[in-house]
């Protein structure tokens, strides 16, 4: 099995026309997801190579074509507005690529949100989702974001992270061991977001089909020291785990729009004790994150 | 992105927020005008603040041995000597590092009696992604050093984005200050203004420390922003014309503006080991593991998702403008891009740039094998890295040697 999408799940991308969303849509429909529908205001009615038709509202696309999930893909000023009309559209999952949205239009959007607990929303600035497929390069499962599908390994490892290349690491470093995931879920680098390390976690460890867990954070926040008290007194499945920017300077902001450590708050130090406390295995290097979490195991 | 102190305090006074009444000035004979308006208006005393974005400006000292960064002066001429040893001076404070901040404008304010010091701030709460409002009857010192010790002196109140701030929410945390009488008012309306600006300019933070009541030339008490810094979201900055205007990039580093031009994200650090490297998390993990062998990052760098030939030159360019960088790791996961690409990006910036340090490349993913190949027909020394710890190794090694 899987968290939050499965091979089968009926995918919609909002953005399908620009380039990095059809870039995207196109790589996505190569690994097999089952992309039905995309959405771009203006253009409904027209199909996306030659396959996938296109609308001009999410609500048409969920009508016509059952579509339960949508990537978004839709540039800066206009994400928070593609994102609810996702929710909106009673979307099960929406998962927002987008990378510079600011801070107020997100704090409006999970307003909006409020309570609503139809709607997952996964990002945003984030690499996406992957539960890898049976085929080869794991091919045949669903890839919603930007992730690449071809380093994925279906198998029993769930990984989360707020990072996207440093997520590709992790993942890369448990199929060369021949260790396969049951998904993959990136966060996102921004100070406000959907879904959190928690939630993810809980999702994981009610998972039969995970057995182990890796947990990747960096400094800004403390949603992985909340992940950490939860899995203490909660975990049954081990978990390690890794957090980037011991050597960051604090007051500076290190790509990611949240990996900021202001006011002595937010450490890779902090972080690192609340996992050991927690029991969760602590990767000495980025390069040790797979072998500390199968040693484990 | 900051912004100087005068700015924020223009920001705010459009916003309604009470702050004293003064002038940026970039000349003495601007900075003369301005305290001769305020002394022949009768104020008594006035401030003269050097504006630059680090902070522990009065204590700060002039590279020319003038102390104090922030002065009050009681008379024109006064004012006129302490113009004279700011503008155009260099000034360290425990901020700036040893090489100081050249001061080109300084802000010419009244300056009343204080009587009582107080401190606000707006800023995000991460943890419920609400507006948090935080004050505390601990003006003047940092918030910080209060939250530690004292931390039931905060208050807290937070807003629903929904309906934004309402009155009754300024008269709470008023009355927390134990506010009462004429100032009270005064200060629910500044308050209210205050987390206006933070909504509607996009800021990250505004923190006004010390928030003050002060007594004015008529004898009467008001309540004014005596100190404001903010600290603005950069992705919203595309709808704020007139603050991208207030951007000062004297106070940038200049290989941080240079970077910015071609798409990367680079941050200067005190080592001697360059990283270059595609993804936030990754670049943040790579300055970490060569610490964690024994070397010292000389720069967090950011190529993003990319990595053009273009983008490699510029990237090797800045790197190499940094003389306490004695070698380079470039620490590439080529997930969707292949690597080859990046491998030939890599081998003709190196040719462009005529690097004569020693490289280490660690190429991960995507047509990883030609791009391997490719480095190694180069006829360029590059050590090449198998895994990032195998990479982090080689290239301490290389420094330490």
């Amino acid at each position: 099995m899987s968290i939050i999408v499965k091979p089968d799940t009926k995918v919609l991308i909002q953005g399908i026309t620009g380039s990095f969303g059809a870039r995207h849509a196109q790589l996505s429909l190569a690994y097999g997801t089952n992309v039905v529908a995309g959405v771009t205001p203006g253009k409904g009615g027209q199909m996306f190579e030659g396959k996938v038709p296109i609308f001009d509202t999410v609500a048409e696309a969920v009508k016509a074509t059952g579509a339960t999930a949508s990537a978004v893909f839709v540039p800066p000023p206009f994400a928070a507005d593609a994102i609810l009309e996702g929710v909106d559209a009673g979307l099960e999952l929406v998962v927002a690529i987008t990378e510079g949205i600011p801070v107020r239009d997100m704090v409006a959007v999970k307003r909006a949100m409020g309570e609503n607990n139809k709607t997952r929303l996964i990002g945003p600035n984030c690499p996406g989702i992957v539960t890898p497929g049976e085929g080869p390069d794991s091919t045949g499962g669903c890839r919603i974001g930007i992730a690449p599908g071809y380093i994925h390994k279906k198998g029993n490892i769930g990984v989360v992270s707020r990072s996207g290349t440093l997520t590709y690491e992790a993942v890369w470093q448990l199929t060369s061991r021949g260790v396969g995931q049951s998904t993959c879920v990136g966060i996102g680098g921004d100070p406000v977001n959907g879904t959190s390390h928690l939630d993810v976690i809980k999702l994981f460890m009610a998972d039969p089909e995970t057995h182990g867990i890796i947990m990747i954070g960096e400094i800004g926040g403390s949603a992985e020291e909340e992940a950490a008290a939860w899995i203490k007194q909660y975990g049954t499945k081990p978990v390690a785990g890794f957090i980037a920017g011991s050597t960051a300077p604090p007051g500076r902001r290190m790509g990611h729009a949240g990996a900021i450590v202001s006011g002595g708050k937010g450490t890779a130090a902090a972080k690192f004790e609340a996992f050991r406390e927690a029991g969760i295995g602590v990767a000495a290097t980025p390069s040790e994150m797979a072998d500390t979490l199968l040693k484990m195991m | 992105m900051n912004i100087h102190e005068y700015q924020a305090k223009q920001l705010l006074a459009q916003y309604g927020v009470a702050v004293p009444q003064g002038q940026p000035c970039k000349t003495v004979a601007e900075a003369k005008a301005a305290a001769e308006q305020l002394f022949n208006g009768g104020h008594k005393l006035a401030v003269i603040k050097s504006q630059i974005h680090a902070g522990g400006r009065g204590k700060g000292t002039f590279k020319h041995g003038f102390k104090g960064g922030v002065k009050l002066v009681k008379s024109i001429d006064e004012a006129v000597n302490v113009a004279e040893n700011m503008l155009g001076k260099v000034l360290v404070t425990k901020q700036t590092g040893e090489e100081g901040r050249e001061v080109s404008t300084i802000l010419v304010a009244s300056a009343e009696t204080i009587k009582k010091e107080f401190y606000l701030a707006v800023l995000l709460d991460r943890n419920n992604s609400r507006p948090l409002i935080m004050a505390s009857t601990e003006g003047g010192v940092e918030i910080e050093e209060v939250a530690e010790k004292t931390p039931e002196k905060i208050l807290k109140e937070w807003i629903d984005p929904a309906v934004g701030i309402q009155p009754y929410q300024a008269r709470k945390i008023a009355t927390g200050l134990g506010l009462k009488g004429e100032v009270f008012g005064g200060a629910v309306k500044l308050i209210m203004a205050v987390y206006k600006t933070w909504w509607e300019c996009d800021a990250a933070m505004v923190e006004i420390n010390p928030l003050c009541i002060v007594e004015t030339p008529e004898g009467k008490e008001a309540i004014v922003a005596v100190d404001a810094k903010i600290g603005l979201d950069d992705n919203a900055l595309y709808r704020h014309k007139n603050i991208q205007e207030m951007r000062d990039l004297a106070e940038e580093s200049p290989l941080e503006i240079e970077a910015s031009k071609f798409a990367l994200n680079y941050i200067k650090l005190d080592g001697s080991i360059a990283c270059l490297v595609n993804g936030a998390g990754l670049a943040m993990s790579t300055m970490d593991i060569i610490q964690h062998y024994g070397g010292m990052p000389a720069n967090f760098l950011d190529v993003g998702g990319g990595a053009t030939k273009d983008q490699v030159t510029a990237a090797f360019k800045i790197i190499l403008s940094d003389p306490a960088v004695k070698a380079i790791f470039v620490n590439i996961f080529g997930g969707i891009m292949d690597c080859n690409v990046i491998a030939t990006g890599i081998v003709a910036a190196v040719k462009e740039t005529g690097l004569t340090l020693p490289l280490v490349v660690r190429l991960e993913g995507n047509n990883v094998e030609a791009g391997k190949m490719t480095l190694a027909e180069s006829g360029l020394t590059i050590i090449s890295g198998d895994t990032m710890a195998d990479a982090a190794q080689k290239v301490v090694k290389t420094v330490a040697a």
